[in-house]
């Protein structure tokens, strides 16, 4: 494998549910120069664990630099990169579009329809949808309906898990 | 019993065996100085007051290089922790064991821009092993815990503890316990070396002719200079120190080929060019180690020990990893290599070695000398010579560090303490106070230059108040040397702002501190003047020794350059 080609790995991050753990994560990637493409953070069924998905491009060696880097925080209790393995992606989008006459709102409709998006809000004429699955689907959608007025999009970014029995846990004590 | 939790504070000290804190007071940590000041007087701890917090992390830092304990700091809020930051990320850079308290506003205030508050959690998250914010005095015991454990173990470094200030006044209490152990599921520094890279390294070694040992400060921490000095014997192998890993392997034994790096000696870097085999051993391939990557060791296969896996082909990629303490591995390395019972290639390393002799034979280390103007090489030399080899060196960051460095022949672990990572002038003198707190009776020596010095010049001071008797080797060339020697070289000599105008009189000025002060401007009387500081041992000495001015430190690798493209006199 090329080591030098930028590959997008997406990284699971299982952490200590404590004041300024994200800001760790974060600082370590702007203080070392890696790049972030996504970041969610949510608690986990365990309440003192948030999990963190983490969208990120680097050559092999950042990466194998950026695993480390993340295992050596104090906060961290495990890291994964869920993109070596056979795993789910999903993003969730909202994206506001307005329709200029009944023809457009009928396509639009039609559109949502097509990629399985649901209308939550419709007024005056404004559409609000929900759409999630990985992200070229998303890309799609939103240029399959460019053509309408977007007023406003707003994305969850990536988060992912692996197939199967693994998981990403604390080991029992 | 409930205690408050500034006694909850002096307890989980005095259950560490903290003998000494360095500190500086301030609103935000009194009611911790109420209860330290009354340790103090039942013998327990020994509060050290600094001038300044910068000095008071220094010390603690230096306290903690000399001693195999951690060093401990209090600061006040707001200016006092950030005068403390620059001690932090240098104990930080070098991997020192600290544990610094910092005093915070009352809880209630903090995000309200109150009188002296800063987010030093947030300010030293990127300089820090990992730092904590107490906000319950229920947690202050197993905070206190948590910071020295995490500072001590693993690849050590400093952790820092922000208290409000209501967490320790009288309205705050609960029952003290101080947890015997820990369980965080999320920090293990215990690490399980594999056999199989045991295996290949030692493959390694038994196939490689042109072999070398490259040392860092891991091998310092770990304790392992013994392990090492046996492993180095038995297959006497070249080897090499860092900067902060000088005095693992005794300097004047003849394995050793002297420190590596931009101002190692020529026959040290030429030797990591040329080899086949690079066995690196608690060192980090650091920039000024490695000169150009893209020139480094193109022949060299390398081994890696060290207990960080983040160092790990973090610079250099390595074909080897072994992950773990030192010790151990050096230990685990040499059974491995008697089951095997072979020996690499005795005659290719007879070869090696006569080819290294080639480059010794350079003698990178020679400097002009004159009656009329003293060497700071010659000053060093002297003071190895004068002090049998056996002081406590803390240097400064400049010229002189890498003349100390270069002219100081280390022989024991733990007696060379500098700033090797952050490079920060000022450490010397206020990590000197700390060696000799830690170490009374020794000889402790601050080798400095007439820039450093006046970076925390007040810490004379500190030293008057508490008796210590350092010996100030201060190499005086008006001018921030290394600085001027860059400029020099590469900036058409344009001096900007590297001369030191306005000095000071350094003998008047430790005069005025209480202590000694020596001129000395003759080469003849420089035996002399170390002489009688070194026999002194009641008094601090100021010896103030004027230099060459334009003296530069050679050999140098400049920059951009490979390992064997060295720049000699």
């Amino acid at each position: 494998m090329n080591s030098t080609t930028n590959k997008r790995h997406v990284i699971s991050i299982l952490m200590e549910n404590e004041a300024g753990a994200l800001s760790r994560v974060a600082g370590l990637f702007s203080a070392r120069g890696y790049n972030i493409e996504s970041l969610t953070v949510a608690p986990t069924e365990d309440a003192s664990l948030s999990r963190m998905t983490l969208v990120t491009r680097g050559n092999d060696d950042i990466i194998e630099q950026i695993l480390k880097q993340l295992n050596k925080l104090i906060d961290v209790v495990k890291v994964h990169d869920i993109s070596e393995f056979d795993h789910i992606e999903r993003e969730m989008m909202f994206i506001k579009i307005s329709a200029s006459n009944n023809e457009d709102c009928a396509s639009i409709k039609r559109m949502s329809d097509i990629f399985k998006a649901r209308i939550i809000d419709v007024k005056n004429k404004t559409f609000t949808i929900e759409i999630s699955g990985d992200r070229s689907k998303l890309d799609a959608f939103v240029s399959a309906v460019s053509d309408y007025n977007i007023i406003e999009i707003v994305r969850s970014g990536c988060i992912g898990i692996s197939r199967g029995s693994c998981a990403l846990k604390a080991e029992e004590a | 019993m409930e205690l408050t939790g500034a006694k909850i504070f002096v307890e989980c000290l005095k259950a560490e065996g903290v003998d000494t804190i360095f500190g500086y007071p301030g609103g935000a940590v009194l009611y911790l100085y109420d209860e330290l000041e009354k340790a103090e007087r039942d013998g327990d701890i020994r509060h050290i007051l600094a001038r300044h917090e910068q000095g008071a992390i220094h010390a603690a830092e230096g306290y903690a290089k000399s001693t195999d304990k951690p060093g401990v700091a209090i600061v006040t809020s707001g200016p006092g922790a950030t005068n403390a930051v620059t001690g932090i990320a240098d104990a930080y850079m070098d991997s020192v064991p600290l544990v610094v308290f910092t005093g915070q506003v009352p809880r209630h205030l903090i995000g309200n821009d109150a009188f002296q508050e800063v987010d030093i959690v947030g300010i030293t998250r990127p300089c820090v092993k990992h730092n904590f914010l107490v906000m319950d005095v229920k947690d202050l015991a197993e905070t206190i815990k948590k910071a020295f454990h995490i500072a001590t173990t693993g690849r050590p470094g400093p952790v820092l503890i922000d208290i409000p200030k209501d967490i320790t006044d009288d309205n705050a209490k609960c029952e003290f316990h101080y947890p015997e152990s820990l369980d965080m599921r999320s920090y293990n520094p215990k690490v399980q070396t594999k056999e199989s890279d045991i295996k290949q390294a030692v493959e390694m070694i038994l196939a490689s002719e042109r072999p070398i040992i490259y040392t860092g400060g891991g091998v310092i921490m770990s304790g392992a200079s013994n392990e090492l000095k046996d492993f180095t014997q038995r297959l006497n192998f070249p080897i090499t120190n860092t900067l902060m890993g000088l005095g693992a392997y005794p300097a004047t034994d003849k394995q050793f080929v002297g420190m590596l790096g931009m101002h190692g000696t020529y026959e040290a870097n030429m030797s990591m060019h040329y080899s086949d085999l690079i066995i690196a051993i608690g060192a980090r391939f650091d920039d000024r180690v490695t000169g150009n990557i893209e020139k480094f060791c193109p022949d060299a296969k390398i081994i890696h020990v060290d207990i960080d896996p983040a160092s790990i082909s973090k610079n250099i990629k390595v074909d080897c990893s072994i992950v773990g303490d030192v010790k151990p591995v050096l230990l685990e390395l040499g059974k491995e290599l008697d089951r095997r019972g072979a020996k690499p290639d005795q005659q290719a390393l007879a070869n090696w070695w006569k080819r290294i002799a080639t480059w010794q034979e350079k003698n990178c280390l020679a400097y002009n000398t004159n009656e009329k103007t003293i060497k700071a090489q010659y000053v060093m030399q002297k003071f190895w010579e004068i002090s049998a080899g056996d002081s406590y060196v803390c240097s400064d960051v400049g010229q002189h560090q890498m003349w100390a460095a270069q002219y100081y022949k280390f022989d024991k672990p733990n007696r060379w303490i500098n700033s090797g990572g952050l490079g920060t002038m000022g450490f010397g003198l206020p990590a000197a106070m700390g060696v000799q707190l830690a170490n009374p009776g020794a000889d402790v020596a601050c080798v400095t230059g007439d820039g450093s010095i006046q970076m925390c010049i007040q810490e004379l001071g500190t030293c008057k108040q508490y008796d210590l008797p350092i010996n100030i080797i201060s190499l005086n060339n008006g001018f921030l040397g290394m600085v001027r020697q860059w400029q020099e070289f590469f900036y058409q000599k344009n001096y900007a702002m590297s001369y030191n105008e306005a000095l000071p009189d350094f003998v008047k000025l430790a005069e005025a501190y209480g202590h000694v002060g020596v001129r000395i401007d003759n080469p003849a009387d420089v035996e002399g003047a170390l002489k009688e500081a070194l026999d002194d041992k009641k008094r601090l000495y100021f010896l103030d020794f004027i230099t060459e001015a334009e003296e530069n430190v050679y050999p140098m690798i400049p920059a951009g350059a490979g390992l064997n493209e060295m720049k000699l006199l």
